[in-house]
């Protein structure tokens, strides 16, 4: 991965000219690799740009790069293959409180009720164990590959040729008071590999209505303490036959 | 323990369901010892708010004694006597710290649901569909109370059930209702419905210093228990509304209009008909003809205030009317919180005994029954109250 491709001189570019400009070269820049990938290029043009000139796009997602793209999705999520989300919610509670609890990692599944456990290796490993299709469980090691305290994790997943996912989160105080936006970004690559596989399985059709659940879970747990349940609460007969 | 579960609508039944038990560390369980059915029932009774489920208990005024308490509850003890509000929420979101109690963004479990309909999720609300969390309710002998070391206001054991049950909704609904009104001195307020809710708005807007209060229904013992409360009384049956709000208030028509009917307003007028049929057929889901009065009515840079529940789109609503008289419309589920202990303050000191809208008191197990009257008018019924364990000291 060339960082120095990464960031800044595309950035510089791409606002120059404009992003209809960009798109036009996108397509071009795609046609002849892929179809898929031209398609995509019409929906987003600074993205596919990044993706066709073989920008590391999955490593854009763990907040790798600087201060320019802090808040681009798509400087940080570009790449034509992978899937990407973006999910943010504020939570009335400051940064710090916020990024210490997270970076607990063995205390994520308490709201990503996707994973099983996490177990930290030492300061920058990770090992995770999350639900598989048909009751089974898919692990991955995981490293940070950038953390900045108070503000900001980065990690991707390692296990040779299956590292395909790589996220970040973000804490900010919002304006005025009013907490901190927490700011979540995920990008992998499905199908390939187990892992892959397994995460597409996990996130299922629509990822970002997964991660936003996870965020409001981890709200709820920092703000309430708890999270709301009517699980195992009584209720009456479902069917229609009438009760004596 | 028994409960009332909706099946379908116009389907509730009393079951037997298995009891409550403490589901999150800052619940308590609450033995039911006086419940009451509120017009907002109704809309449930008769199929207006969606996302119901066969099986639903419902309730959401209720008071009782503490019998169970969550690790994490600090505030309440077994044995104290409560009055739940019907709102749930959290107490440490922005909205709960701003006093926005029915606005807290931790307190329904489905909140993916209201985001799809809404935009963004409101609170949890005890037994009134899954849009608001699909909380079990209290007409029941027992309920699970979230978040009880924030909802539930101890009373005292001098005062019955009956003086302070309201506390749980009716009470903060119409006097937060009279509050939106900003009412100044020399202030007249009309108020739609003269069911339980527009009359502890009549009253309330006296407590507030209004100079006059007109109610107005159809339904003749309503507009009698009106006038007890010291409102003159329109009947619209009797003509229009309009005209003769316009001829009692010199022309300037009411500084202040209160929608106290919500999404089931019936009447006589053409544009009533109209939403009668297109809800029946479906082609509109709320059917706001006394809000569309109340817009009419109502004095240039009045107040449009609405406690009455609408949940879905309303049609032909008179938008030109409010902008050009720059009209204000406040409106929402109550905030619960913020009026409770003021208000049993109120109570304690003899301004009002909010038990006088109280006309059956039954067991449980007839509500089912007590549903159909209450929502016919039957045997002049204006509130019921439902004893699930029987009489009480209390
Ligand atoms: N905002 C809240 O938090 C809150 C709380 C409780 C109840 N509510 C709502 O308040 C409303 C009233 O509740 P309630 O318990 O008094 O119900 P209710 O059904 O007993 O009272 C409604 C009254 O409105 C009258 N009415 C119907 N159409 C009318 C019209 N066109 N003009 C004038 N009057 C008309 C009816 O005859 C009836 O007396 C309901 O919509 C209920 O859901 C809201
Ligand atoms: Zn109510
Ligand atoms: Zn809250």
């Amino acid at each position: 991965m060339n960082s120095t491709v990464n960031v800044a001189g595309v950035e510089r570019w791409a606002s120059a000219i404009g992003g209809a400009a960009l798109a036009a070269y996108g397509v071009k820049q795609l046609k002849d690799r892929s179809p898929a990938g031209a398609a995509l290029a019409a929906a987003g043009g600074a993205l596919i740009y990044r993706g066709a000139t073989g920008h590391c796009h999955v490593y854009g997602a763990a907040g790798i790069n600087t201060a320019a793209d802090r808040d681009d999705t798509r400087a940080a999520l570009s790449g034509s293959r992978g899937v990407n989300v973006e999910e943010v919610v504020t939570i009335n509670a400051d940064a710090d409180a916020l990024f210490a609890f997270w970076r607990r990692f063995d205390l994520l599944p308490s709201f990503m009720t996707h994973l099983i456990s996490v177990t930290e290796i030492d300061e920058r490993h990770s090992h995770w164990v999350a639900k598989a299709p048909a009751g089974r469980t898919v692990q991955w090691h995981a490293e940070i590959i950038n953390e900045v305290p108070g503000e900001l994790i980065g990690w991707r997943t390692l296990d040779g040729a299956d590292v395909v996912s790589a996220g970040s989160v973000r804490f900010m105080p919002a304006i005025g008071g009013r907490g901190t936006e927490v700011r979540v970004r995920l990008q992998y690559n499905p199908p390939a590999g187990k892992v892959g596989a397994a995460l597409a399985w996990l996130l299922g059709h629509d990822p970002a209505a997964t991660i936003r659940e996870d965020l409001r879970r981890f709200k709820q747990l920092m703000e309430a303490g708890e999270t709301p349940t009517t699980a195992g609460q009584p209720r009456g007969r479902q069917s229609i036959l009438n009760y004596d | 323990m028994k409960a009332l579960v909706w099946h379908a609508t116009n389907d509730v039944r009393i079951e037997r369901v298995p009891d409550p038990t403490i589901l999150n560390p800052r619940d308590a369980i609450v033995k039911v010892t006086t419940t009451a059915i509120c017009g907002s029932d109704l809309h449930l009774l008769d199929g207006y708010i969606p996302t119901m489920q066969a099986g639903d208990i419902l309730g959401h005024e209720f008071m009782g004694e503490v019998v169970e308490v969550g690790k994490e509850n600090t505030n309440l003890r077994v044995g104290d006597r409560v009055v739940v509000p019907f709102t749930i929420a959290c107490g440490r979101c922005f909205f709960c710290q701003r006093q926005m109690w029915s606005l807290c963004d931790n307190s329904n479990p489905n909140a993916w649901m209201a985001e799809k309909v809404y935009g963004y999720t409101t609170s949890g609300l005890f037994g009134y569909s899954h849009l608001t969390g699909g909380y079990a309710g209290g007409q029941a002998q027992y309920a699970r109370v979230p978040f009880a070391d924030v909802g539930p206001l101890k009373v005292p054991d001098s005062l019955a059930d009956e003086q302070v049950l309201f506390l749980s909704d009716i009470f903060p609904t119409g006097y937060m209702a009279a509050e939106n009104c900003e009412i100044q001195p020399g202030d007249t307020i009309a108020i739609w419905g003269g069911g339980p809710v527009g009359q502890m708005a009549i009253r309330s807007a006296f407590l507030l210093g209004a100079e006059r209060v007109v109610a107005i229904d159809d339904v003749a013992e309503r507009l009698r228990l009106a006038e007890e409360g010291g409102a003159e009384t329109l009947n619209f049956d009797d003509g229009d509304i309009f005209e003769r709000l316009r001829a009692m208030t010199g022309g300037r028509g009411p500084d202040a209009c209160i929608d106290a009917v919500g999404l089931e307003a019936h009447g006589a007028t053409l544009d009533a008909y109209v939403d009668r049929a297109k809800a029946a057929a479906f082609l509109a889901t709320d059917r706001p003809n006394a809000l569309r009065q109340a817009i009419h009515a109502c004095r240039k840079g009045g107040i449009v205030s609405i406690p009455g529940v609408y949940g879905g789109f309303l049609d032909k609503i008179p938008f030109g009317a409010a902008f050009q008289k720059g009209l204000t419309f406040k409106m929402g589920q109550t905030h619960m919180m913020k009026y409770m202990r003021p208000l049993l303050t109120r109570i304690e000191r003899g301004e009002i005994d909010p038990s006088f809208v109280i006309t059956h008191r039954l067991p449980l197990d007839a509500a089912p029954e007590a549903y159909k009257m209450f929502r016919d008018h039957k045997d002049a019924c204006i509130k019921v109250v439902l004893k699930p364990h029987g009489e009480t000291i209390h």
